[in-house]
């Protein structure tokens, strides 16, 4: 036990005192944080001038409509097409919304001229105004025909939100508005996402290294000389477990230092912007005005989704789940890098590994938008996607009996392919200059040690 | 006493035998060769006796109990294949070793310094061994194969990459380490070395041990009973002074020198042939022709090969 330990603290300490453990121990934080950082950045810099919308509206439907923001200010005109599009270019203003007349027919289509490029946000914002509008004016007009009492027009004229906000609440299982629950699963679809797309990366990283550790005692011919004191197996483990000490300490330094560089610049954009709890109270009424509330808000909103996720759970998955997968994968990086002499020669022992795992990447992918499919409730079970797929599904709440059975069969499943690389190691790292085959490695497997 | 003896070792990989049924015995405070052609099966057995592989057959004992992991603190090892961390710094790398063969690391830190400075490479303590030449890396490993003062030491090729005058130096450490108690095994393909260095040899081929022994018995078991002789040149023929006990293997002329090899048949000695020539010829030398550890290795190789 004394000398796996030994093995361990060397295999730690030469990785994490290495020139490019530092580098990227302090260029992740850097470019995760600027992931946050700069659309909040960006946020802040978007308010500062107004920007003026000329609408020509020959309908006449929409005046008044269009509620000024920070961001922009809508002005009405009545003069011809022609003449609008001249004075916007004259002006310099920024767009031009016309929206032409049709006789006999309810108006459903707008031009926006503009000198530059419209983001999505007011175009976004116009149409769902429009299509609101539009959509009361034909409920009244239909509601005229029918000549219901005004108590019960009115009753109706609510229809359409009431029916709105039952569909969301049975589709998102959440009792908030429609605009907030999107924006809070998209945060949950990213922190899904995000999960297990670092254990994809850090079970490949850190795999790797163990391979090329492995690789270098027997090229080196380190090997040898070790295994007269060491036993193969403490060798082997202790590799892996001193590689996956530098994983989690690099995961660690990771976290803290992006939260750190976060909440420097929350601190710094904090005038600017309203925090959550602000936001909490602005933004209660749900009108349509909603542009003003997004503009400002959507960083505030998504720190609030962000804060009211479930860290226990996730980070202690993650850990779980990023341990057991990296000492599933870790041990067969280690059988693969012992039966070999070259590192070209890897390839062809690399496919059982890429492959479990590409798979298990992919079927995340479409977990996140369907975290309770028969697929990914089946591959977060198999102990060689489960890291994967399982640390995008939790996020959005797994039955805690799934977690218990993926979790005991990831931990068989590693023992288990310990137990099939601890065997092709202690031959192959011995075994010099001689192509080997998978026939080769399933004799191995059946060696006396 | 032997300080460490196998008994029908056998060692089988899928389609070969590497190791058919050795035995052998290694006296306490003495130097065993152990020798063989290239795959005869010594590595195997190297790693057995090293308990990085476990034979499939046979028993190993060391002093007196059968062999088990608690003796690996006993054994120092440095194998034919040998290399270190390329990054790691010298002192860092040898203390590493050193402690995974058990010694604490205050322990291990004095006994390095000693030998650093016995070997003058106290100055290599903080560089990387990636800047030390191969000479220089294999005296690092000598040392930490040694440092832990096992009963049982086993060099495999210890002498390559070794510039001559470092051999000598290795030479002479060995020969002390023996003076001093420690048992060597010692495994090499030069025969020279063999001759210079060992006591006892076993000789591997084949997968079978075929010959063992204290040298000097071998040497003798193997001696044709030939003799050298030099004398002075004189007008005749050499065997006309001899009789059918003798036989002539050479015979070669230099200057005013004249030589002869000369074997003496079964159940004759060497002063029935002095006897015959003095009265003849001036005699310069007389020297029995004994054959080198080469020359045995060959032909009893040779022979197993026929068999």
């Amino acid at each position: 036990m004394n000398k796996i330990w030994l093995v361990i603290q060397r295999e730690y300490l030469t990785r994490v005192r290495k020139r490019s453990f530092i580098v990227m121990t302090i260029l992740g934080p850097l470019l995760m944080a600027s992931v946050f950082v700069i659309p909040m950045y960006i946020a802040t810099l978007a308010e500062e001038e107004t920007k003026v919308i000329q609408v020509l509206d020959e309908t006449g439907w929409f005046y008044e409509k269009f509620a000024d923001t920070e961001e922009f200010d809508f002005e009405y005109t009545t003069t011809n097409l022609e003449s609008a599009k001249i004075e916007l270019m004259e002006k310099d203003e920024f767009a031009l919304l016309y929206i032409p007349r049709r006789e006999l027919t309810i108006p459903s289509s707008a031009i926006l001229y503009s000198l530059r490029q419209p983001g999505v946000d007011l175009k976004s914002y116009i149409r769902s105004v429009m299509s609101k509008e539009v959509e009361q004016q034909k409920l009244r007009i239909n509601l005229d025909e029918m000549e219901l009492s005004e108590e019960d027009h009115e009753r109706a004229m609510k229809l359409p939100e009431l029916i709105k906000t039952s569909i969301e609440l049975s589709t998102m299982k959440m009792d908030e508005s429609g605009e907030e629950e999107e924006t809070f699963t998209e945060v949950m679809m990213a922190v899904a996402f995000i999960s297990g797309m670092i254990i994809y990366m850090f079970i490949f990283i850190f795999g790797a290294q163990v391979l090329r550790g492995v690789l270098e005692e027997k090229t080196n011919r380190i090997v040898e000389v070790i295994v007269s004191s060491v036993r193969p197996f403490q060798l082997m483990m202790g590799k892996i477990l001193g590689i996956a000490m530098v994983g989690l300490t690099q995961f660690l330094l990771w976290v803290v230092l992006t939260f750190a560089i976060v909440s420097v610049f929350q601190v710094a954009f904090a005038d600017q912007m309203p925090g959550p709890d602000v936001r909490m109270t602005a933004t209660q009424p749900v009108t349509e005005q909603a542009l003003e509330a997004v503009a400002d808000n959507q960083v505030a909103q998504v720190f609030e989704v962000i804060n009211s996720i479930n860290y226990d759970v996730i980070l202690l998955s993650f850990l779980f789940y990023f341990l057991g997968g990296y000492l599933l994968y870790a041990a067969l990086f280690a059988a693969v890098g012992a039966a070999v002499d070259t590192e070209t020669d890897t390839q062809q022992f690399m496919m059982p590994i890429t492959i479990p795992l590409f798979l298990g990447f992919i079927i995340a992918n479409m977990a996140i938008y369907n975290p309770d499919g028969q697929l990914a409730v089946w591959f977060s079970m198999i102990p060689f996607t489960s890291p994967v797929v399982m640390m995008a599904r939790i996020p959005f709440g797994v039955p805690i009996e799934q977690i218990w059975i993926s979790a005991a069969l990831l931990i068989l499943g590693f023992i288990f392919t310990t137990w099939i690389a601890a065997r092709i190691y202690r031959t192959g790292i011995l075994m010099y200059g001689k192509k080997v085959s998978y026939r080769e490695l399933w004799k191995w497997l059946r060696y006396r040690s | 006493m032997a300080l460490f003896h196998t008994e029908n070792v056998s060692k089988r990989y899928s389609g070969h035998t590497a190791l058919d049924r050795v035995s052998i015995e290694v006296p306490e405070q003495s130097i065993f060769g152990l020798l063989g052609p290239n795959g005869a099966g010594k590595t195997s057995l190297i790693r057995i006796i090293n308990m990085i592989t476990g034979p499939d057959e046979g028993e190993l004992w060391f002093r007196g109990e059968q062999l088990q992991q608690k003796h690996i603190h006993s054994i120092g090892y440095l194998p034919e294949e040998r290399g270190l961390y390329r990054k790691m710094k010298v002192g860092e790398h040898a203390l590493y070793l050193a402690r995974l063969k058990g010694l604490s690391k205050r322990e291990a830190y004095q006994k390095l310094k000693e030998w650093f400075d016995k070997f003058e490479i106290g100055a290599w303590w903080n560089k990387k061994v990636e800047e030390l030449s191969k000479g220089m890396q294999q005296k690092v490993q000598f040392i930490v194969t040694v440092l832990h003062e096992p009963e049982l030491l086993i060099f495999d090729e210890p002498f390559s990459g070794f510039d001559p005058i470092n051999v000598e130096l290795l030479k002479a450490e060995i020969l002390k380490l023996r003076d001093k108690g420690t048992t060597i095994i010692f495994s090499t393909h030069n025969m020279a070395s063999v001759e210079e260095l060992c006591d006892h040899i076993a000789l591997i081929d084949r997968s079978k041990k075929i010959l063992d022994g204290k040298v000097q018995d071998i040497k003798k078991q193997y001696r044709s009973n030939t003799y050298s002789l030099a004398f002075d040149h004189f007008d005749g023929l050499i065997s006309s002074y001899l009789d059918n006990r003798f036989e002539i293997t050479r015979e070669e002329e230099n200057g005013d020198r004249r030589y002869a090899d000369i074997r003496i048949t079964d159940g004759h000695q060497s002063k029935e042939l002095l006897q015959a020539l003095v009265p003849h010829i001036n005699i310069h030398s007389f020297n029995e022709i004994l054959p080198t550890m080469n020359d045995i290795f060959i032909s009893v190789v040779k022979e197993n090969e026929g068999k």
